[in-house]
């Protein structure tokens, strides 16, 4: 029960990491209908801008562990949003018009260039994030000591995600986004700037990725340039499972994707977390192609 | 000066020329009409005047300013607004959120829900389901969206997109009386229509547009009147 609990949280914790990047390919793919396959790697120049912020710029020794890791935060997030506004300017508007697999081809090749400029500057090596910001207290929660990191970050990644949510949903400028995404000509003639919406997605997306990059660095203590592969992966995963275009789908994917992961490594075997992760993937998309939460309804003509 | 001035218009889509050199204008106060088939290029003008579509040759101006260089969002904040063939209203957005959408570029928020209570004065229909998803509306509550949300923006020229396609001809009827009624609280409108009878009645002049060029220009009731019209946009 114990470890069922464990594994529980554990779960949340990678499937909040897994949701907060997984939110960046959605928002992009709902406005763009792109999959910007350079999203993995913006996720991991957050967690090396954080190495750098706190050790080379000392953040961590002019202010105390908690504060020095908020300050990084949202540094990181400011960082990260700047470079997905470059990213979309560079590599991705001149081709609006040229058809959609000139911009997936100018995706790969601005995630190749991402990686091989992290490995350029910091070299092909693993980091170690300094063990005195990661937080070591732990909380008794129904009798089983929880580490408080694990509640750190999913506290943070549910946070963030209410937090854009309320934003899509419950502002204007978030209808105006929403409206992009089901119709871009209609949203115009409602006077939506389109270029607008689009950079602000560029803006909102990477710095979640960016501060998801960060807590893994956190979380786990390492990074390697290669890592955000993987949890790209992984989170494009999230985003299918739930319904790509679709943020609560998105954050929900995220989640599942974890938990499947953390209780199949947990109760089968280490080895086959993702085996069994993909394979749920699979036989949720034969029986709901549109993935959990995706667009149901036909519109009216 | 015109309120709105179409010169030598052309317009192509890849190769092919839709518009050969389009000439018109609507005076403020004015309702306009275009009549013309299927694929004459009655949704093309409305397109340009919007920005949605870029002619490659021709000028259009609004009271004497060229709109060209002008993106569409910009277009809207001149005044001229736009509902569109299709109606295109978004799906998954409540009523409410379609409207205030409109509206987008007002920025004074008692202005906005004056102009709401107005068109709600208009389509009651949209007040009773100003919850409801836009998707889940019938064709012709959809229509009303279509054109309330368009009212929303607060336009100087209203442009509309064949706002009786697909409807029973009671609520065309209805429809075509409300335009009417927004004519009246002095909004000028550019009506593109097949249903030819309807939108000469209501209209203070119309253009007749065959494959991509102006063919006639005359006041409405002409327009009625003459037999060519008749055989061709009437029914006989």
């Amino acid at each position: 029960m114990e470890q069922f609990f464990q594994q529980l949280l554990n779960g949340l914790a990678v499937g909040g990491i897994y949701a907060l990047v997984a939110l960046g390919y959605t928002m992009v793919y709902g406005v763009l209908k792109l999959i910007n396959f350079a999203h993995g790697d913006l996720f991991t120049i957050g967690a090396y801008l954080g190495l750098t912020l706190l050790i080379s710029c000392n953040i961590a020794g002019m202010l105390p562990p908690a504060a020095a890791v908020l300050a990084v935060f949202v540094m990181v997030g400011c960082l990260v949003a700047i470079l997905g506004v470059i990213l979309e300017r560079a590599a991705y508007r001149p081709l609006r018009d040229a058809g959609r697999l000139s911009a997936v081809v100018s995706a790969l090749g601005a995630s190749i260039f991402f990686q091989n400029a992290i490995m350029l500057i910091y070299g092909a090596r693993y980091y170690v994030y300094p063990d005195f910001l990661r937080p070591n207290f732990t909380v008794h929660l129904l009798g089983v000591a929880v580490p408080g990191v694990r509640l750190l970050v999913i506290g943070t990644s549910v946070g963030l995600m209410l937090l854009l949510w309320a934003f899509i949903h419950r502002t204007r400028i978030g209808a105006a986004v929403r409206a992009v995404a089901i119709d871009p000509d209609a949203a115009r003639l409602m006077g939506i700037n389109v270029d607008a919406v689009i950079s602000l997605v560029f803006l909102v997306g990477p710095a979640l990725g960016g501060v998801a990059g960060l807590m893994v660095g956190i979380y786990y203590g390492q990074v390697d340039f290669t890592m955000g592969w993987m949890y790209g992966l992984k989170a494009f995963t999230a985003a299918i499972l739930g319904g790509i275009g679709n943020i609560p789908g998105a954050m929900l994917g995220g989640m599942l994707l974890g938990l499947l992961e953390s209780l199949s490594a947990a109760y089968v075997a280490m080895a086959w977390k993702d085996a069994i992760a993909f394979l749920v993937l699979i036989l949720i998309l034969i029986a709901r192609p549109t993935g959990i939460l995706g667009e149901r309804t036909a519109e009216k003509l | 000066m015109a309120l709105l001035t179409l010169s030598g218009i052309r317009v192509r889509y890849g190769s092919v020329e839709v518009l050969h050199g389009i000439d018109m204008h609507v005076e403020e106060g004015e309702i306009v009409t275009i009549l013309g088939a299927n694929g004459a290029g009655k949704s093309t003008t409305l397109l340009a005047v919007s920005g949605l579509v870029r002619p490659f040759e021709g000028d259009i101006r609004l009271d004497g300013e060229s709109l060209l260089r002008l993106k569409p969002h910009q277009v809207v904040g001149l005044g001229v607004s736009q509902s569109p063939e299709g109606r295109r209203v978004f799906g998954s957005l409540s009523v409410l959120e379609n409207l205030d959408l409109g509206a987008f570029l007002v920025k004074d928020g008692p202005k906005r829900s004056k102009t709401l209570e107005w068109i709600f004065s208009l389509f009651p229909r949209l007040a009773e389901r100003k919850g409801q998803l836009a998707g889940t509306l019938s064709g012709g509550e959809q229509q009303m969206l279509a054109i309330g949300r368009a009212l929303m923006a607060q336009p100087r020229l209203l442009l509309l997109d064949e706002p009786s396609l697909g409807l029973a001809p009671l609520l065309v009827r209805s429809i075509f009386e409300t335009i009417r009624t927004i004519n009246a609280s002095g909004v000028t409108v550019l009506l593109v229509e097949q249903n030819a009878s309807a939108a000469l009645k209501l209209a203070t002049r119309g253009y007749v547009l065959e494959v991509g060029n102006m063919v006639m220009e005359a006041p409405a009731k002409d327009l009625l009147a003459d037999p060519a019209i008749r055989e061709a946009y009437l029914g006989g």
